[in-house]
């Protein structure tokens, strides 16, 4: 670490650990509102049909009630959401589009009288045909599940794909170049297959919730929303209202993950204030929240041409993501997953074609990886197959085929800020790539580089205090990835101040400037660029002011840390406050970051993947068990090492779930396992006792002192490389996730009535 | 209109004695959290995640699938008590010495699991940690800083007798 940084790069202990190891770290859900009242929905128990009626009555007359809204009972207030396309009703309009849909909000005194006359709501369907397969969905005779179609919202930071789309399509997005036909064709190997990527649904233990009320005209929500200021203009768009008028207010939160992305039960709160005046609390259960959102499932049918020398001559790739009823956030999805399939190669030739389409399931949304799991499944696992067929070493067929640093993944883009051959010889190295291995057992591993940060937008406010001690205010929210401690410790850094010194104010859209999103694992680069912006703008402000009470001109007033020299004399920051305002004070510096300048190219920083796993496998039972994890952070610069090792940990545990265990099954027009005992997410025991979390800092990312983004991408890889693995243990490569024991010991045995070998 | 009744139940919460007039229909969970006491958590409300655990005589227990008339007689401890002193408990601080914790949702229960086990066995080995925790669920961290947390703490608990 180069001495010059005092608190950027150490493992400070996170500003939120007090308050969270003793439980006094408020969440949404440990909030309470004077006057509180609870809202529980009603939900659709089909999965597609016409709404004739809603008998209200029953329920209206049921003890502690004092509303049921419906969307009928709020009209013409138009209660439909949806960043990309404003298709999502809060409360089904005339149709239900899955099982699981709320049809009504009951509002009352308690939670438990709520949910009493829930039950007795009567809803009268007029069933139709439903489509629960997105394969099915896409056939001519298919149902039509969005005939009217809403225009999208045109968001000009938003990737939404194709605008002329018919039938069942949610989007579509492409991407290519070259010859590919010809390029096939003249390959001496060409890997053919197709891969299956589990729906999922990300479990962030704190289930979605959210209170509202109207306070002097303004609609004041406090909720578990990981995006406030996207959920402030949905809620502005259906309620009429100014940004200036929704205050959208995001405490701790309890796991995000991107599940917790968009809007969800925010305008069902609204909703029930807006009709009773009352603040409205709704809390869902975690089945309520596995209704809510889950992530896209994927099948992809994908084609790799090779040389005899594994070069890579040809890419192909057609996707279908499983998108459910509405759009939500899947365009954005299907864009990133037909950037992300093909992986961080040299492709002369590629051929992407990625549709998502509506079933009538529960809609999908995003999640940790955002397309770039399910693409990597296909494109990695086909490296390795080609690696054996032609027997070249997998790593060495990578290295031949990886961009270089600076080179371009996607024409036009940003190139790769990032040395990936080296990152995979790192990787390999740990894992014993090349060494002997035990019976039974197998190593994978996978590369990915996704085009993260999202649309660069970002927002910060500095404000040095009387005393010399700094706040910031940053409309990122706290997911648990240590944000505010990262934060805090780049302000501290660049005014030069220490680490307790500086305190963060985040994520109220009524006291903090705007931030786009906090997630694409853009908050340390994009966040603290707008921060370190809003620094030197306040230190600008220190040496003017004192300038002009000492009566020198600025350029005799220099920076020191944590403070000015004036003419040689030191001036702390509370003496030049002192001089400038006399009694109290505070100067304040702005910064941003926008779509401008180094920030033009697109993506802001690329997120490497690159992870891999050793594991066994039990021929009798197909019981797959990791013995160790290795993950590449390749972060820039770690501002909080110790931080960066739990992002990289815990989204690589996250893809275990998803490689091993984790996936919704619907069982006809419901969904099977709405539960965490039938869906099953990692445990303790299901980590491996050998784990090596290598970083590596070349400072060669935009964002602070070099840093780049994580928390996806050592998740992005995991599904491809335990496939790997499971496959050099058996013999034969998997497709479909997750391995359950079943489904490997099903493998296994057809693989040794397999005589083609 | 009720389609329960209420009891009058005597329990001590956190060290004091309190009596609570209680429906019988309540669970533990939410009257802690009624009480003021939020750490404890729901989340799976199907004893399967441990983000609500608390300990009933000395016994970690799932407060979201615990009768609130259980407590009658009995001594329940919460998150909120281990700190009453003004220190934390040697697992609070293990917990921050190893950075275990992430989003924090599921550390209260953690803490309380933890905590318990070692109350029963001040020298546990990894693998009856790990057997321990495979009922609270954590998402964000993957364990490994949480196992090893429990293991530090048992070690200066140990010191301290």
């Amino acid at each position: 670490m180069p001495d010059e940084l005092k608190v950027v790069g150490h493992s400070v202990p996170r500003v939120d650990g007090p308050a969270k190891v003793t439980g006094r770290a408020p969440y949404a859900l440990d909030l309470t509102v004077p006057g509180m009242v609870h809202g529980i929905a009603v939900r659709s128990e089909r999965a597609h049909a016409r709404i004739v009626s809603i008998d209200v009555e029953a329920a209206e007359a049921a003890p502690e009630v004092l509303a049921v809204v419906t969307a009928a009972s709020v009209a013409p207030l138009d209660v439909r959401f949806g960043h990309v396309a404003r298709d999502h009703p809060a409360l089904a309009c005339d149709r239900v589009m899955y099982h699981g849909e709320p049809v009504a909000l009951v509002v009352a005194r308690t939670p438990r009288a709520a949910a009493r006359a829930a039950r007795l709501v009567r809803v009268h369907y007029d069933e139709l045909d439903a489509v629960i397969d997105a394969e099915t969905a896409l056939q001519d005779d298919a149902p039509l599940l969005h005939p009217d179609r809403v225009a999208p919202l045109g968001d000009a930071g938003l990737d939404a794909g194709a605008a002329d789309l018919t039938g069942n399509l949610c989007a579509e997005s492409t991407v290519g170049w070259g010859d590919v036909d010809t390029a096939m064709a003249a390959a001496d190997l060409v890997v053919e297959g197709e891969y299956r990527y589990p729906m999922l649904y990300g479990y962030a233990m704190e289930p979605y919730n959210a209170i509202a009320s109207f306070e002097e005209g303004t609609l004041v929500v406090h909720s578990t929303a990981q995006h406030p200021y996207m959920v402030r203009e949905d809620l502005a768009r259906m309620f009429g209202l100014p940004l200036a008028r929704v205050r959208v207010v995001v405490p701790y939160v309890g796991g995000g993950y991107g599940t917790k992305s968009y809007t969800k039960v925010e305008p069902l709160a609204a909703l029930g204030a807006w009709v009773t005046g009352h603040p409205v609390r709704v809390a869902l259960s975690v089945e309520e929240a596995m209704l809510t959102t889950r992530s896209d499932g994927a099948h992809i049918r994908a084609r790799s041409g090779f040389a005899a020398d594994g070069t890579l001559l040809a890419r192909e790739f057609d996707v279908v993501m499983d998108s459910g009823a509405y759009t939500d956030n899947s365009p954005v999805v299907c864009a990133k997953l037909a950037n992300r399939c093909f992986g961080p190669y040299r492709v002369p030739a590629v051929r992407v074609r990625v549709r998502s389409v509506f079933t009538n399931t529960v809609p999908a949304s995003s999640l940790r990886g955002f397309g770039a799991p399910q693409g990597a499944l296909a494109g990695e696992l086909q490296m390795d197959e080609a690696a054996q067929r032609l027997s070249i070493d997998p790593v060495d067929l990578r290295l031949r085929n990886v961009v270089a640093p600076g080179e371009e993944i996607l024409p036009r883009k940003r190139g790769i800020d990032a040395d990936l051959a080296e990152d995979l010889r790192m990787l390999t190295g740990s894992l014993g790539w090349g060494g002997p291995s035990a019976p039974g057992t197998g190593i994978g591993f996978g590369l990915t580089a996704s085009d993260a940060g999202a649309h660069p937008t970002s927002v910060a406010m500095v404000r040095l205090h009387a005393d010399g001690s700094a706040s910031a205010a940053v409309g990122a929210t706290e997911l648990g990835q240590g944000s505010r401690t990262v934060l805090s410790q780049i302000v501290a850094e660049c005014l030069g101040l220490p680490f307790d010194r500086v305190a963060i104010l985040a994520a109220d859209t009524g006291a903090t400037p705007y931030e786009r999103t906090t997630g694409a694992s853009r908050t340390t680069t994009l966040v603290g660029r707008s921060l370190q912006a809003a620094c030197a703008d306040v230190r600008r402000r220190v040496r003017e002011v004192a300038a002009e009470v000492a009566g020198v001109d600025a350029s005799a007033v220099v920076d020191l840390p944590a403070g000015v020299s004036v003419g040689g004399e030191r001036w702390d920051y509370a003496e030049v406050l002192s001089r400038w305002f006399g009694a109290g004070g505070e100067l304040v510096g702005v910064g941003e970051v926008r779509r401008a300048g180094e920030f033009q190219a697109m993506p802001p920083f690329w997120e490497v993947g690159a992870s891999g796993v050793v594991v066994d496998v039990d021929a009798e039972t197909g019981v797959v068990s990791v013995l160790q994890l290795t993950t590449v952070g390749d972060v820039g610069i770690a501002i909080n090492p110790v931080l960066v090792h739990g992002q990289d940990l815990g989204a690589a545990t996250m893809g275990l779930g998803a490689a091993l265990s984790e996936a919704l099954v619907y069982d006809g027009e419901a969904l099977a396992n709405p539960n965490v005992v039938d869906y099953r997410v990692p445990r303790s025991s299901d980590v491996p006792d050998r784990l090596e979390l290598l970083l590596v800092e070349r400072r060669d990312g935009i964002g602070p002192f070099g840093a780049k983004g994580s928390g996806e991408g050592a998740l992005n890889p995991i599904g491809s490389a335990v496939a790997a693995a499971v496959g050099r243990a058996i013999g034969v490569f998997p497709h479909e996730l997750p391995l359950t024991p079943e489904r490997v010991w099903r493998l296994a045995q057809e693989r040794v009535g397999d005589v083609r070998t | 209109m009720s389609d329960t009744t209420t009891t009058a139940v005597t329990g001590r919460i956190n060290g004091r004695e309190q009596t609570l007039q209680i429906d019988n229909a309540d669970l533990l969970l939410d009257v802690l959290r009624d009480l003021g006491l939020r750490g404890a958590k729901p989340s799976c409300e199907m004893e399967v995640c441990g983000a609500c655990t608390v300990q009933l005589d000395g016994l970690p227990v799932s407060a979201c699938t615990t009768l609130a008339a259980e407590i009658d007689g009995r001594d329940v401890e919460t998150i909120e008590h281990l700190d009453a002193d003004g220190t934390l408990h040697p697992v609070q601080e293990a917990f921050l010495r190893h950075s275990a914790l992430q989003c924090g949702f599921c550390t209260p229960g953690m803490v309380m699991t933890a905590k318990a086990l070692l109350e029963q066995d001040p020298d546990p080995s990894r693998e009856d940690v790990v057997h321990w925790l495979e009922g609270s669920i954590c998402r964000c961290t993957g364990y490994a800083t949480i196992i090893d947390a429990v293991l530090d703490a048992a070690e200066v608990m140990r010191r301290a007798r």
